[in-house]
């Protein structure tokens, strides 16, 4: 046990992203979108993070249902086509500046499994886990960090949703773009 | 899209009161257990989302107007607004927990504790739910004209 299940897992959710990018056959690539996320959602499982392994799998579950509704039952099922050069040149060294980059990240990170405390002594979380439940009196932290202590971040994340549902309902609604038609001639 | 087959239909109408219970479940209990607000509500959303996909649109449309989830979409995230500025009012600052803090602190894992915190839950899932399953019907009701669309 121990970190072997990481890196099972981790092998699991490469080839799945593999296949993913490389198959043909747009549904079974769509399937494999869903199999990454759930390998993740495993992974934030044995890291002891349930709240956020449980959202990861209930949008997981929610986009797969959205991604197979926009792609079975259209004529679209099978990608056809050469990638071209420019596109290839240019995303090869897009992930060689961002390998370097996390090369650099990573040195600064603590080893794996031992707390941020160790490096970072006076982080902002100490408060959050030594406060906690005395200044909001939410037992699951994850409720009292994000509703409380930082629930600025919340409003930002619930007005990005409402913007989005906004945008994507004047843009693919059928009644306006009639109505549109309709004055334009 | 006159939905599914006899034994999705019937397997549906079971379970989709049992994932609309765990829905409000998890986000009554946001505070106390490991879910909250977003999870729920995508939850909620999905119970709904089993029922249009089960059963059509035209009854997912009858049980739940698109009329009523947007205006259900608003009502969360003018709420979740409003407790803000019920916290600058009542509290001295924007989001603070004024609930907690002066009025009602509520014993440590009780249902009703917190504060704010609960309300915040409820009104985030309800918002959450009500525009995932409007983004959802919306995606479901638009076709882009593919030429190899016969069937309507």
């Amino acid at each position: 046990m121990g970190m072997s299940i990481f890196y099972i897992l981790l092998l699991f959710i490469v080839i799945a992203a593999l296949i993913a990018v490389e198959t043909k056959d747009l549904l079974s690539s769509v399937i494999c979108v869903g199999a990454i996320g759930f390998g993740g959602s495993l992974m934030f499982l044995f890291l002891r993070a349930p709240d956020i392994a449980i959202t990861q799998i209930v949008v997981e579950v929610l986009g797969l249902i959205i991604l197979i509704r926009a792609t079975i039952s259209r004529d679209l099922t099978f990608i056809t086509g050469d990638r071209e050069f420019f596109g290839m040149v240019v995303s090869i060294v897009i992930l060689f500046v961002i390998f370097l980059v996390g090369l650099k990240v990573f040195e600064t990170l603590p080893d794996f499994g031992t707390s941020i405390f160790s490096i970072a002594p006076d982080a902002p979380s100490r408060t959050y886990i030594k406060d906690g439940l005395s200044g909001t009196g939410a037992a699951n932290l994850v409720s009292a960090v994000i509703l409380d202590f930082r629930a600025y971040d919340t409003l930002g994340e619930a007005s990005v949703l409402f913007t989005s549902i906004i945008g994507a309902t004047v843009i693919l609604r059928k009644k306006s773009r009639k109505l549109l038609e309709e004055t334009d001639e | 899209m006159k939905g599914m087959s006899l034994i999705v239909k019937t397997i549906g109408s079971w379970v989709k009161m049992l994932i609309f219970v765990f829905g409000v479940y998890i986000v009554l209990f946001g505070h106390l257990t490991p879910g909250g607000g977003f999870a729920g509500g995508v939850i909620l959303a999905s119970s709904y989302i089993l029922l249009m996909l089960a059963f059509g649109k035209e009854q997912a449309q009858k049980n739940l107007p698109l009329s009523l989830v947007s205006r259900l979409d608003c009502l969360g995230a003018i709420l979740f607004v409003f407790i803000a500025v019920i916290g600058l009012a009542f509290g001295g600052a924007f989001f603070v927990n004024f609930l907690h803090r002066q009025y009602w602190p509520g014993e440590p894992f009780a249902l009703i504790s917190a504060g704010i915190i609960p309300l915040s839950n409820i009104v985030i899932g309800l918002k959450v739910g009500a525009s995932l399953f409007m983004v959802v019907f919306i995606l479901s009701i638009f076709r882009p004209e593919s030429p190899g669309d016969k069937k309507e």
